[in-house]
């Protein structure tokens, strides 16, 4: 398509890298190339052609634009695939796809016709773990990064930065491990004291999921905050670097102190690129699936609105019930739908993050 | 470096009266106390990762320590009760998901970073961009369930290693080619620049010039992307197919185990014998992980252009 355009005007009115590149094809051998063109090349070019370079450099063109055209392919795939499996299941589900908490979604079921499916108890479930890791995530991961940029030493900043980012490396699912396994059974007395003092508040009351055991919400919402620090502190390390030293030497020479030298200056400079950085984390923390899916115990039907309920998140019910879907194209079509509620959330998560950080952030 | 009304209490604004007053001690105390949450902060972050390493080795050792593990397989061993069987089978399938995996995306996601940095005129750039950053954003398991419904139910393909390796693609991908931008756009133009001067051809002066300069902090990127895949679960757990005890090397094939997948599923047996095997395996996991995270670094370090 457009592929075209590039090599023929494109080429011509080329910005910074490609205007120095002379060899351009020839015009004999450019079907696509305007009288324009052919007369603009002449006299930038006189005579100055490699013969060996023309053919490369188209071939190596559109093989360059080919792959982005195949990633772009790849990605609009997505969509419609997902989109495309998950009309027939929908068109024959008996309840209200959005707003029910049911989940019968059985091969047998959708046989009888008596399927019936919402995805309101996985939205509740994915909210619910994703806002309160963002909530204990997003300061922890400010100070630390301002802690990097700001007050440790030079010499050793670096290495110590390495050490948050290995959080990044271990793989998810043995955060959910040690996230059920290890740090449940440490923070469990802490969540039977909140549910005790707090039990009249909503987030904190008592469900139908032992607090004891750790299945929690409160249990997942820990560990993915845990997940999420390495996000957040490394692109807001970024942003806290670039604040203008000019910003920070007039905080300076006015008398202020180190620590108002950073709330003046340092904070505001990087305040968009600290939500785009939580946006981002909440992007990752929406989707992360074996982990939530280790540490969450399952319940049936509509849960509280409380940090002490267990659930299913949309991933981690994808994950748990393979058993069910992969036998069974009919309700594989039920889970796809729930897979493109998440695939439609994240996107928007996303696009904000990158709305507010406006190129700022490359994450 | 320091603050300049820090060293008030010093000699020359003692000596002669002027403007200058002491900090006053509720801003002074703030400025300790901010100074003391930041350093907590970054404790509470060191907390989690000590904690957790600690737990996976001590608990990891007793598995890894037993000669069989490396090198055996579990055909034949009871893994709910009897501990001593191998991961082999396990190892060697992550290898092998992960290689493939490398193999198709990396060529695919060079040369898209190529186009985004060298053909900035192209009107794809835009778009291509855009659906890296939404690739980049897709949970893993939503890029799975697109394999799924394409390949294993669309095309009727079936499970297998082969399809757990297409969904590490698509997660592979946007980190390379992110990772070969970043690396690109750090090449002096005056290379380029002499290069075209020598009347060298544009596709020439990318693959000669360009790249080579770049190949250092390209390579380290991806081997940070495949150890960023190698713990993927959610593929493994839908594509793979039931797990064999014994080393599967045909990609084609159902049964190929892995690292994840194993883990998951001594996980999910709950036997007395679990732990040993799933703590085994995650301290495997994380070995080899930051074995790839080394090379990455000295990669980096020692194959980088000198500049002199």
């Amino acid at each position: 398509m457009s592929v075209d355009d590039t090599t023929g005007v494109g080429r011509s009115r080329a910005g910074k890298h490609s205007s120095g590149s002379a060899p351009t094809p020839t015009p004999e051998q450019d079907p696509n190339r305007t009288p324009d063109d052919r007369e603009l090349e002449e006299q930038l070019h006189p005579g100055l052609q490699s013969s060996r370079g023309q053919m490369g450099d188209r071939v190596f063109s559109y093989l360059a634009q080919g792959t982005g055209l195949l990633v772009i392919i790849l990605i609009a795939g997505i969509g419609v695939s997902l989109l495309i499996d998950a009309i027939p299941a929908i068109t024959e589900n008996n309840a209200n796809f959005l707003f029910s908490s049911d989940w019968n979604t059985s091969g047998q079921a959708f046989a009888d016709g008596t399927a019936s499916f919402g995805v309101w108890e996985l939205f509740r479930a994915t909210i619910l773990t994703s806002f309160f890791a963002l909530f204990l995530a997003t300061p922890v991961a400010i100070g630390i990064a301002v802690f990097l940029v700001e007050y440790a030493p030079s010499s050793i900043s670096r290495p110590l930065a390495a050490v948050i980012d290995l959080l990044a490396a271990v793989p998810s699912i043995i955060f959910g491990l040690w996230g059920i396994y290890v740090l449940a059974p440490v923070i469990s007395p802490f969540a039977v004291w909140l549910n005790d003092t707090f039990g009249w508040f909503f987030l904190f009351s008592s469900g139908k999921t032992s607090i004891t055991g750790g299945g929690t919400i409160f249990t997942a919402g820990i560990v993915l905050a845990i997940m999420m620090l390495p996000i957040i502190t490394s692109i807001t390390r970024e942003v806290l670097r670039q604040t203008p030293s000019g910003h920070k030497e007039a905080a300076q020479a006015l008398g202020a102190t180190k620590w108002e030298v950073i709330r003046m200056t340092a904070f505001p400079y990087s305040r968009s690129g600290m939500i785009a950085a939580s946006m981002l984390a909440l992007g990752r923390a929406l989707g992360e699936t074996i982990a939530l899916m280790i540490i969450l115990s399952a319940a049936v039907g509509q849960l509280k609105w409380s940090l002490f309920e267990g659930g299913d998140t949309f991933a981690s019910k994808i994950a748990r019930d393979v058993g069910e879907f992969v036998g069974s194209e009919a309700s594989a079509g039920a889970y796809i739908a729930a897979g493109l509620v998440l695939f439609v959330l994240t996107f928007v998560v996303n696009a904000i993050a990158r709305v507010i950080a406006g190129g700022k952030v490359n994450g | 470096m320091t603050v300049t009304v820090d060293t008030t209490s010093g000699g020359p604004v003692k000596s002669s009266p002027t403007a200058f007053r002491e900090v006053s001690a509720s801003r002074k105390f703030r400025n300790e106390a901010a100074r003391v949450t930041f350093a907590l902060c970054f404790v509470l972050g060191v907390i989690p990762l000590v904690w957790l390493l600690w737990t996976v080795i001590s608990e990891g050792a007793p598995a890894l320590t037993d000669p069989n593990w490396w090198f055996g397989n579990a055909y034949g061993v009871d893994t709910t009760t009897q501990f001593g069987a191998g991961i082999s089978q396990a190892i060697i399938g992550t290898l092998i998901q992960a290689l493939i995996a490398t193999v198709i995306s990396v060529p695919i996601a060079v040369m898209t970073g190529i186009m985004l940095v060298e053909y900035p005129t192209s009107p794809l750039v835009k778009p291509v961009s855009f659906m890296v950053d939404i690739l980049a954003g897709v949970p893993s398991i939503v890029a799975t369930l697109f394999i799924f419904t394409v390949f294993v139910i669309g095309l009727s393909m079936g499970q297998s290693a082969f399809m757990v390796s297409l969904a590490l693609i698509l997660l592979m991908i946007p980190i390379v080619v992110r990772s070969t931008e970043e690396m690109l756009k750090l090449v002096p133009d005056e290379l380029r620049e002499a290069s075209y001067a020598l009347g060298i051809s544009k596709w020439r002066t990318i693959v000669k010039v360009v790249l080579p300069t770049a190949m250092s902090g390209m390579l380290s990127g991806i081997f940070l992307a495949i150890a960023r895949i190698m713990g993927e679960t959610a593929p493994v757990l839908i594509l793979a197919g039931p797990a064999s005890s014994q080393v599967q090397t045909n990609p084609f094939d159902g049964g190929m185990n892995s690292l994840p997948l194993f883990i998951k599923d001594m996980w999910s047996a709950a036997q007395p014998a679990s732990g040993f095997y799933y703590w085994g395996a995650a301290l495997t996991l994380i070995i080899i992980i930051a074995v790839l995270n080394l090379i990455a670094a000295m990669t980096a370090k020692f194959l980088a252009p000198k500049t002199k």
